[in-house]
């Protein structure tokens, strides 16, 4: 057994371990965080299969950014364990049917067949100079440039909910806009009005 | 090529042994001797005010979501940067195009007033 696959079963069990653990810990920010350790794994995995530009865009957009993201939704939600687990055994059939289907269908679409040297060509093992970030980019942006701009177009529908969903709220709190208070001059605030007294004077009537 | 990373695997085993050395030979070699005091929840001499798991403004998520929005610009942009030579004019310009856009939703953003933190 060579180095690499020791490396490839010591990888996998803590990913599996990491997933369980997902799945069946209590408090969700160690979910979150397990997860965090299952990216990571997936990264090692990724690194084994030569796929080094993937496996480091999942650490820093992954771990990075969306882990982030998860930890503030958590904890924005405000979960409270106990309501969550009511009606535990009134649901436990449909969810072990469901559970069920869901197993069925992933075993039939991807069952031992599909893996296996006799399915899948080994992967050529490429020397220390081979660059897989080069490779991807000479075919990203040449041979699948129109997806990489449904991609862009995508990220830009992403931003514009973003906005809408989360900034409904009007600016509550007054803050000063120092350009605005630097061009302001005397005749923008002050008005000299000219009138008649509206009192006599004294001593004249 | 896997051999480039057998220094990245030394120091992730260096460092997560690192970390959990110290933790290890604290709980092994420390004295424990719980009770009900110590083991209670303690905050600067008073009870705990409150539960610590409370609701944060979902202002914190909008920022995230758009550092996700350009985490992701910017990792599209280093395999064209590499095979920048490669790809010649025309990847140069779905490039263009595809900042061209994103761009557009940073215009909005700015205006919208989504990156000022009242």
């Amino acid at each position: 057994m060579g180095v690499e696959q020791i490396l490839f079963y010591v990888f996998g069990a803590i990913l599996v371990f990491a997933a369980g653990m997902v799945i069946t810990v209590r408090n969700p920010v160690f979910a979150a965080l397990f997860l965090v350790l299952a990216f990571f794994t997936s990264a090692a995995l990724w690194i084994l299969l030569e796929a080094e530009f993937l496996a480091i865009t999942l650490v820093l957009v992954y771990v990075g950014a969306v882990m982030v993201l998860f930890l503030f939704v958590v904890m924005m939600l405000d979960i409270n364990l106990a309501p969550l687990q009511e009606g535990f055994t009134r649901y436990l059939p449909v969810g072990i049917v469901v559970a069920g289907i869901i197993v069925a269908e992933i075993y039939f679409a991807v069952n031992a067949e599909h893996f296996g040297l006799q399915a899948v060509a080994e992967p050529v093992r490429h020397a220390a100079d081979y660059s897989n970030t080069r490779e991807l980019g000479r075919v990203i942006y040449t041979a699948y440039a129109y997806p990489f701009e449904i991609a862009s177009a995508i990220l830009l529908v992403a931003i514009v909910a973003a906005i809408a969903l989360t900034l409904r709220a009007k600016r509550q709190s007054k803050y000063i806009q120092p350009e605005k208070q630097v061009i302001v001059r005397r005749k923008d605030r002050v008005r000299i009005v000219k009138m008649p007294p509206e009192r006599e004077e004294p001593g004249t009537s | 090529m896997l051999e480039n990373y057998l220094p990245i695997l030394l120091f992730i085993v260096i460092g997560v042994a690192f970390g959990l050395v110290p933790i290890a030979a604290g709980k092994i070699l420390g004295p424990h001797r719980p009770d009900a005091e110590k083991l209670s929840p303690y905050e600067c001499g008073f009870e705990a005010f409150e539960d610590s798991r409370m609701k944060f403004d979902v202002r914190f998520y909008l920022v995230a979501i758009l550092f996700i929005i350009f985490d992701l610009e910017i990792a599209f942009l280093f395999p064209w940067a590499v095979a920048l030579d490669e790809i010649g004019m025309f990847g140069f310009v779905a490039m263009v195009i595809f900042l061209a856009i994103l761009v557009v939703g940073f215009i909005y953003e700015w205006k919208k007033g989504a990156l000022e933190w009242e």
